[in-house]
């Protein structure tokens, strides 16, 4: 059943990315684009990650792309001309984007099983629930303090000062934003 | 939820939406859409961040919110360059922008 609805929204977010990139008209294309951020939400849940499936919607969806489509509006695109590159860079990035899709569709194959083999280098005697006894345990952390809890415990823990350098972050993307956006600087 | 579900699939939507990423960069000359394009690239990032942090705890799910944050910083500056260079142009076709290519 879960399999069904995983492959359903994996289509969906394929076909959306893929309509994204062949729009001509900037707003279809950023429309298109949110499609296969709502997938991917759906997708996230399946994987067990609610709460990032939720973030991806408020941030990603609400945040991110209203902030293009604001943009877009204001400077009017809407009734754009094709803006596709020549034949030759079409021919040179369908050779690029194969060499790559050979190269990551290696990645199918993998199972925890397999992944857990691999790590431990040692075929015969590796198994998943040992190798990866972290993820069961943040599974179980999950279940007794909640999504929310078991996210927020290492973020404002081991992961406090990287915490800290984002908001450095946010604070100087504010202010190059502003700079850059205002008429004389 | 029972133990890591869905790895190598999602590993390779992962692989298949960074790849239609890196063509729309490759394709598009408008450089909003290219933007968008990066952000896609990012959420392939991410679902590979989602799908591996069922197997090594909640580091992954971590790593996902400062990309996240990367991602929106990105947008907000990305965009404010735009608008400066579509104020000196008046467009945003990265054929017309060839200032540093001398």
């Amino acid at each position: 059943m879960s399999e069904a609805v995983f492959y359903i929204f994996a289509v969906a977010a394929v076909a959306g990315a893929t309509l994204c990139i062949l729009q001509r008209n900037p707003v279809a294309s950023a429309m298109w684009l949110m499609s296969t951020m709502f997938s991917l939400a759906a997708i996230y849940v399946l994987l067990g990650a609610e709460l990032i499936g939720i973030l991806q919607i408020l941030v990603y969806v609400g945040a991110i792309m209203v902030v293009f489509l604001f943009v877009i509006m204001l400077l009017n695109l809407t009734h754009a001309t094709s803006d596709m590159r020549g034949p030759g860079t079409v021919g040179a990035t369908v050779v690029i984007i194969s060499l790559l899709l050979i190269e990551l569709l290696a990645l199918w194959r993998y199972t925890p099983r397999r992944l857990a083999a691999e790590l431990a280098q040692a075929p015969v005697l590796a198994d998943p629930a040992t190798v990866f006894a972290a993820g069961e345990l943040s599974r179980q952390e999950a279940a007794a303090r909640g999504v929310v809890g078991a996210l927020a415990a290492p973020l404002f823990q081991i992961y406090l000062v990287p915490f800290e350098i984002t908001s450095i972050l946010l604070l100087a993307a504010i202010v190059g934003a502003v700079v850059l956006a205002k008429r004389k600087i | 939820m029972t133990g890591p579900t869905f790895l190598g699939p999602a590993l390779g939507l992962s692989a298949v939406l960074f790849s239609l990423g890196v063509a729309g960069v490759l394709l598009r000359r408008n450089a909003i859409v290219l933007f968008m394009c990066i952000e896609l690239m990012l959420n392939a990032v991410n679902l590979t961040f989602v799908a591996l942090a069922q197997l090594h705890g909640a580091s992954g799910y971590i790593m996902v919110l400062f990309v996240m944050t990367v991602a929106a910083a990105e947008a907000a500056v990305g965009l404010a360059i735009i608008l400066a260079v579509f104020r000196q142009r008046q467009s945003v076709d990265l054929q017309n922008i060839n200032l540093l290519r001398g």
